[in-house]
């Protein structure tokens, strides 16, 4: 069967290329082990939550057993399918029946293609690696145990999540990853804003949720299946409304779970959690389920373009949003936070652009997942150096004291600027330059987004590691994390320079994930080489006066009379606030008056009338007094009633 | 003979009867008031039979004499058991069967 990729913009000369899918291979050989992808976490978090505090001492290293297991069986998955041809690279592995009840059958299956097997080496690769890490950083930590349980948990839901066959397995590992990222976020339980984070976290991803159940309900109604065949192999049998209800649905799980406006707001408090989590979860994989569920669904979106449109302006506001909210914030984690959202922007935005994007979205995808994990690793070192510290104003000068940290951030931060031959040069651009395709805005809002990310990310670099040092506290002596820690964010570090470069040579990347999304090109709107050196400009630009304003002495408190801008970014751009006005204040409204209504009215009326029956009945009684002779008079009266009642009836 | 008279005895016999059961309080006396009022009503139903030369009314009133004389049995037992454990037959002092 066959998805054409369908043109987004029409009129213009293009070159599709078709995107074929063959669902019906059962998977042989090799892959009918991938089941183990998915077991090797799912048991490391089984075992180390019922074996209890027995296997504290070498829990972790089960843990990053497990998740170097999964990721082997990646690799080895991996080699299989570039030996096999095209034809055979996308597998299905049947493991049971799940839900068989007349026309609605969902069986568990898993779906392995070389879009799943990208997500799957990235999610155990970088995993892995944070695992290893995180061995290191939580060394002091008494619960150090659980939090490897609870990463092995997170793995195993984001595998199932990226290998699924149908909507509803997904939407189980969506789930799963949820519950993961909110034990996770409020893993340092005793810390109250710990604990409301992860509640808010997991609040405003219901809501993500809300969509995702809907689009299954809608897809079973329009196309009476939930799985990947059967809905994206029938998208044009439906109508254009049911797509495009689908995919808008589709984009409001895909912004509540990739933190993108208007469901942005939780990403920010999500730093509370241990940095680990926050590189693992919140910057590398699970936030960027949202992409892959747009991807994914690429076909809906095709024959939806009010969805595919909204996609857009949803990933160029975000794009903008959590740049803005980068550039004014001083805590280091949520600069790295609001720079997530930033660039998983830039991921929507690419998605939502149609074939032309949805390999790029990928790419940017893989090259994010290693630059941003190898940030906040960097940061999380920087951390556990500086006694907890995330202020920057407190930092400065670091690059002397933490010098491998200071390389392997530079990499990074090199990397999400987009300065060649570094990963995000080639991912971020080839976005810019797919969305001037596109058209004249969103063309505009990424490139000026590139710019302002070359800013902040600046900004933060020159705070952290130059200066002077204004290190205030007096028991603080910065020094150079452990190895277990170094050893990780090198290879990172290493994959930042070098990811984009791989993907790219000879269009690794393109060339690959052609068969399950479809490739497209298109005239730009501008010529190609003013995108690629205006871009470099701007980001230039960027970097130049971020650091010509932060090498100067920061102040350690921050500057109270500054532009509204500033300030607005600084509390989140408002977003709270608007959360706060828009639906918290009115929802406790309606439910304190529906209480009210429940306890006045509805139980009024149920306790009235037993109290109306009781005290009726206590004057009746009355009645009775035992008398015989009253019980005489009453028949009396009751007779000469009657009577009288009867004569007057026959006259 | 005018049915009226019949209808007026029976009606004075009937008020004595149920104004005596009201207002006397010795069980004896109440007894006989609901057997005046018995027999206020046999007298009716004999008068209209009188009257429409039938005899239903007759065999009516046979009926009430013969529940009458069973009523006495068990009501003058009853009022009997009364007597002996309060040692009074005032129908007002056995209350205790009330709210």
């Amino acid at each position: 069967m066959n998805l054409t990729s369908s043109l987004i913009a029409s009129g213009q000369e293009s070159e599709a290329v078709e995107a074929s899918v063959n669902y019906a291979m059962q998977a042989s050989g090799a892959f009918t082990w991938m089941w183990l992808l998915i077991a090797f976490p799912l048991f490391g978090a089984a075992f180390l939550l019922l074996a209890g505090r027995r296997t504290d001492k070498w829990g972790h290293w089960l843990g990053v057993a497990m998740s170097l297991a999964s990721f082997a069986t990646a690799v080895v998955m991996f080699f299989a399918m570039i030996a096999s041809p095209d034809a055979d690279r996308s597998q299905t592995l049947h493991l049971w029946d799940w839900i068989a009840v007349g026309r609605f059958e969902v069986p568990i299956a898993l779906h392995l293609d070389q879009l799943s097997m990208t997500f799957v080496l990235l999610i155990t690769g970088v995993g892995s690696l944070i695992h290893i890490y995180a061995v290191g950083y939580m060394a002091e930590d008494p619960a150090r145990r659980r939090f490897f349980a609870y990463l092995n948990l997170f793995v195993a839901a984001m595998l199932l999540l990226v290998l699924a066959d149908s909507y509803l397995v997904l939407y189980f590992g969506w789930e799963g990853v949820g519950l993961a990222s909110y034990l996770l976020i409020s893993f340092f339980q005793y810390k109250p804003s710990a604990a409301v984070a992860g509640k808010k976290a997991f609040v405003v991803n219901r809501v993500g949720d809300i969509g995702m159940s809907i689009a299954i309900m809608l897809m079973f109604v329009t196309f009476g299946s939930v799985t990947f065949e059967g809905v994206l192999g029938n998208v044009g049998m439906a109508s254009e409304t049911a797509n495009t209800w689908i995919g808008l649905m589709l984009l409001l799980a895909a912004c509540g779970k990739s933190a993108q406006f208007p469901l942005q707001s939780w990403l920010l408090d999500a730093m509370e959690g241990p940095t680990p989590v926050s590189a693992l979860i919140h910057a590398a994989t699970m936030v960027t389920a949202g992409v892959y569920l747009i991807v994914r669904s690429g076909p809906i979106f095709e024959a939806a373009p009010t969805a595919a449109t909204a996609v857009i302006v949803i990933g160029a506001i975000t794009l903008m949003f959590g740049a803005i909210i980068g550039c004014a914030k001083d805590d280091i984690k949520k600069v790295l936070a609001g720079s997530t959202m930033s660039q998983i922007g830039y991921m929507m935005l690419a998605a939502g652009l149609g074939p032309i994007g949805y390999v790029f979205a990928i790419f940017h995808l893989v090259a994010h997942g290693c630059f941003k994990a190898n940030m906040f690793l960097g940061a999380g070192s920087i951390m556990h150096g500086m006694n907890d510290q995330v202020d920057m104003r407190r930092f400065g000068a670091l690059r002397f004291v933490m010098v491998g940290t200071f390389i392997t951030f530079s990499a990074g931060w090199l990397a999400i600027m987009g300065i060649p031959p570094f990963a995000g040069f080639f991912s971020k651009d080839k976005i810019i330059e797919a969305a001037f395709m596109h058209g004249w805005i969103p063309g505009l809002v990424a490139a000026i987004g590139a710019g302002i990310t070359a800013f902040y990310m600046t900004r933060l670099w020159t705070m952290t590691f130059t200066g002077k040092a204004r290190w205030t506290e007096d028991n603080q002596h910065p020094h150079e994390s452990p190895k277990i820690m170094l050893i990780p964010i090198a290879i990172l570090a290493f994959l930042s320079v070098s990811i984009g470069f791989i993907l790219a040579y000879g269009d690794a990347i393109i060339n690959w994930l052609t068969p399950v999304t479809g490739y497209a090109e298109q005239e730009t709107v501008l010529n190609h080489y003013i995108i690629e050196y205006g871009t470099l400009a701007m980001v230039i630009a960027g970097a130049v006066i971020a650091y010509l304003q932060y090498r100067r002495d920061v102040p350690i408190t921050p500057p109270q009379h500054v532009s509204a801008l500033t300030t607005a970014a600084r509390r989140d751009l408002y977003g709270d606030a608007f959360n706060e006005a828009v639906f918290m204040r009115p929802g406790q409204w309606l439910t304190r008056s529906l209480v009210f209504l429940d306890s006045r009215v509805v139980d009024g009326a149920v306790n009235g009338v037993a109290a109306l029956a009781g005290g009726l009945s206590g004057r009746l009684r009355r009645l009775q007094t035992g008398y015989v002779r009253s019980y005489g008079l009453w028949m009396l009266i009751g007779a000469v009633v009657l009577l009288g009642f009867l004569i007057l009836v026959r006259v | 003979m005018t049915p009226e008279y019949y209808i007026i005895l029976s009606a004075i016999l009937f008020t004595l009867g149920a104004l005596g059961f009201l207002v006397r309080r010795n069980a004896i006396i109440v007894f006989m008031c609901v057997e005046l009022m018995l027999n206020a009503s046999n007298l009716a139903f004999v008068g209209f039979a009188n009257q429409w030369g039938n005899l239903d009314g007759q065999t009516i009133a046979f009926y009430v004499m013969v529940v009458a004389a069973a009523e006495v049995v068990v009501g003058l037992a009853i009022i009997l058991m009364i007597y002996r454990t309060r040692r009074s037959a005032s129908v007002d002092e056995p209350n205790l069967l009330k709210f």
